[in-house]
């Protein structure tokens, strides 16, 4: 039978997650004033209250901090954060990636060493990927560590780290450096560390983004030393784990939810009896987020049962910021207005802050067109 | 959730007997007008057209979601037979406990718009009214449709089209959609019965709606499957144009839409039975609307990826591209769903949007 390429099986969520739901919703309640609009704020006090409910690394071994909740309780947790515009910057890099790829990659100490921090909130990550001359093309990296006595030394920089001035740590993918010769497997040589960025040689400087506004960093690395424990994984298998992580990275809702705020806004302007037109186009892109929503939930089931979403994930954040890429475009055919960023009104200011920030959808986390590769590599293209 | 295993032996064996029997040469003569009669057989051999009945009315009990799954196939193999209007046409009669047929059967209204309406007459009935472009009424043995009777709406059930005047008609993937009107035409006393719990013209719009949407997404994947086969074989510049970025570029997107229409569809299959008629008509309104924008992209897509040969009535791609052509615009456009979200929606108000989503999605997964 022609079988699918693509795995999207209908789910039930369980009774747990239900109940998850109306926890969460409270608690929203309780922090109506942190909830804002598409801002990723970075709030460790609110990732703390986070940590003591129990909601970060949720989905972890007891042992290292989590509470072995299940995928879909995490799923609903995500998306009702997501869709309230809650502050979770300042763990949300750990909680989806950085303490996942620990858990498989790491050794014990760093397994009991990092996932109870940033389980409780209080560990911050970021992640050390992007260089000047290597976006998305990950393994041109050119920041090299060197096998010293005791540990390595690294020097390089990285570019487009989001939070870095904030942040702990970052795991740092680069490469070990080969004596000066080119490795034919592009991927040869490619190692993670856990790099604790108050380190000596470490210096982080600003990059505004186009809102005027300061989420991005260059780090620069000068003879920075980082001990072996706090090498991630094997030497020379940087490339795996980094795969490893971007499917985490990916299979995340939040790449369709950003924006959930300005459709309804977009709901309110239309008011209870909208013509006809208008009707239709919220319509469509209503249907088109439920449909995400499905399919989200279909991978937090292959997560649940232990399969690689890594296709899958692929494929929903394409219609995901495609998605979320037409929400100013239509909001500006059906409600016209001149934006500005600091506007009382409500609407006004968020279709400044979307236009502005729609660019950034299909770039982060892997351009519209290295996902699209993905999909094409999963349908036997290439 | 893993396929029940009963689920997959089902479809796997619906997916052989479709490919076996609704061939390009079984389709291209049907579009002649001769209906697929072997097929039909085939098909109704396996029980599956009745098979939502209850025991006592000739069927199985079976799920209704695993007779739209069976829905996709045939929307994959663009199976040139009444299936879904069957399967409706048996849900409506039987409810009202009317006389079945084994052979194909249709069922209308297909349009919103349309009315039929019926008058006690001595010990039975008179039906006067129009039922616009009803798939297949040259070739069924009963036509049940619902009228609006004094008591509200009742289930008609008429041997062939009973008396009806037909002005023929056929969609662009010629399938048959003949408009029936019926001038006081009278009806015995047990050809007319009261509809069932959850049956109305409402609900028969809905299933009609969804019930495309289902073969639509089988369609895509069919589709789908052509265009990604071909760009691996055909050569040109001295490779295949699958090595070509720009060509897998657009294979993914097409691969893309098509995963969202079937999950799309599924969202409408879910809803079946589990929730009231607003978030039915909410759920199966999404999958309307997501589906047809997947096909109108999609269809592009596939065509562009095959070229010229895909222009070709020689080619098998028109067969599912017409088809999708035709199945978006019927029991409603895909804009017309969309107005009925939007609608639903923002009476909804503003505030609620995100717990009336939830809220919808829940009930059923």
């Amino acid at each position: 039978m022609a079988a699918p390429v693509f795995r999207f099986d209908p789910v039930e969520l369980p009774p747990e997650a239900l109940k998850m739901r109306v926890e969460v919703r409270e608690f929203i309640k309780e922090h109506a004033h942190l909830m804002g609009f598409s801002k990723a704020d970075f709030n460790r006090d609110f990732s703390k209250a986070m940590g003591r409910r129990g909601w970060i690394g949720m989905t972890w071994p007891k042992r290292y901090g989590g509470r072995e909740r299940t995928a879909f309780e995490r799923f609903v947790l995500i998306e009702e954060m997501l869709a309230a515009g809650a502050p979770l910057s300042a763990h949300y890099t750990g909680d989806r990636q950085s303490g996942p790829n620990i858990l498989r990659f790491g050794t014990e100490e760093q397994k009991m060493f990092f996932c109870p921090k940033i389980a409780a909130g209080e560990l911050s990550f970021c992640i050390g990927m992007s260089e000047p001359n290597s976006g998305s093309d990950v393994a041109g990296t050119r920041t090299r560590a060197v096998k010293i006595d005791g540990g390595y030394r690294i020097n390089g920089s990285k570019l487009w780290t989001s939070n870095a001035h904030r942040a702990d740590y970052c795991i740092l993918f680069c490469k070990m450096a080969s004596d000066g010769k080119e490795e034919a497997d592009r991927h040869a040589g490619a190692t993670q560390f856990l790099l604790d960025l108050k380190t000596p040689g470490v210096e982080i400087r600003p990059v505004l983004n186009l809102l005027g506004e300061h989420h991005f960093n260059e780090i620069f690395l000068t003879d920075v030393f980082v001990p072996d424990n706090r090498l991630l994984g094997k030497e020379g298998n940087g490339w795996n784990q980094l795969t490893s992580e971007l499917s985490f990275e990916r299979s995340a809702p939040d790449r369709f939810l950003v924006l959930f705020q300005m459709l309804r806004e977009m709901v309110r302007m239309a008011g209870p009896t909208p013509d006809r037109a208008t009707a239709a186009a919220l319509g469509k892109l209503i249907a088109q987020l439920a449909t995400l929503r499905g399919m989200s939930l279909s991978i937090a089931g292959m997560l649940q049962d232990g399969y690689d979403p890594n296709n899958e994930s692929a494929v929903v954040k394409d219609l995901g910021t495609r998605y979320e890429q037409d929400i100013p475009v239509v909001a500006r055919q059906l409600f016209p207005t001149e934006p500005e960023l600091e506007a009382i009104d409500t609407y006004v200011s968020m279709i400044a802050r979307s236009t502005m920030n729609a660019p950034r959808f299909s770039i982060q986390g892997g351009t519209r067109e290295i996902l699209r590769g993905i999909i094409a590599r999963g349908l036997g293209l290439r | 959730m893993a396929m029940r295993d009963e689920t997959r032996m089902l479809l796997e064996s619906m997916n052989r007997l479709f490919e076996d029997k609704s061939t390009k040469q079984v389709i291209d003569r049907a579009e002649t007008g001769v209906f697929a009669a072997d097929l039909w057989r085939a098909v109704a051999e396996t029980g599956v057209p009745l098979a939502a009945l209850p025991e006592s009315a000739g069927g199985a009990d079976a799920e209704w979601a695993d007779l739209f799954a069976v829905l996709r196939v045939a929307g994959r193999f663009s199976a040139p037979i009444p299936l879904a209007e069957t399967m409706l046409a048996g849900w409506v009669g039987a409810s009202a406990g009317l006389e079945l047929s084994d052979g194909p059967m249709t069922v209308g209204p297909v349009r919103g718009s349309d009315r039929l309406s019926i008058e006690r007459d001595g010990n039975g009935w008179v039906l006067s009214g129009k039922a616009s472009r009803l798939p297949y009424p040259g070739s069924v043995t009963k036509t049940i449709l619902i009228a609006d009777g004094p008591d509200g709406e009742m289930a008609v059930a008429l041997d062939g089209v009973g008396g009806a005047g037909i002005v023929p008609g056929k969609n662009i993937a010629n399938e048959p959609r003949d408009t029936l009107s019926f001038t006081r035409v009278r009806l015995d006393a047990d050809a007319v019965g009261p509809l069932g719990q959850g049956v109305s013209r409402g609900a028969l719009y809905r299933r009609g709606a969804l019930a495309r949407a289902t073969m639509m997404s089988g369609a895509l994947e069919r589709a789908m499957d052509l265009a990604v086969g071909y760009a691996q074989e055909r050569v040109q510049f001295g490779r295949p144009i699958s090595k070509f970025q720009a060509v897998q570029q657009n294979l993914a997107v097409l691969a893309g839409q098509t995963a969202a229409a079937v999950a799309a569809a599924n969202l409408g299959i879910q809803a079946l039975g589990k929730v009231d008629a607003e978030r039915e008509l909410f759920l199966i309104g999404v999958a309307k609307t997501r589906v047809g924008e997947a096909a109108t992209l999609a269809c592009e897509i596939a065509h562009q990826v095959h070229g010229a040969i895909g222009f070709t009535k020689e080619y098998a791609l028109q067969l599912s591209t017409r088809r999708l052509w035709s199945w978006r615009e019927e029991f409603g456009p895909d804009p017309e769903w969309a107005a009925r979200v939007g609608a639903y929606a923002c009476a909804n108000g503003a505030d609620g949007l995100w717990e009336m989503l939830t809220a919808a999605q829940t009930a059923i997964a």
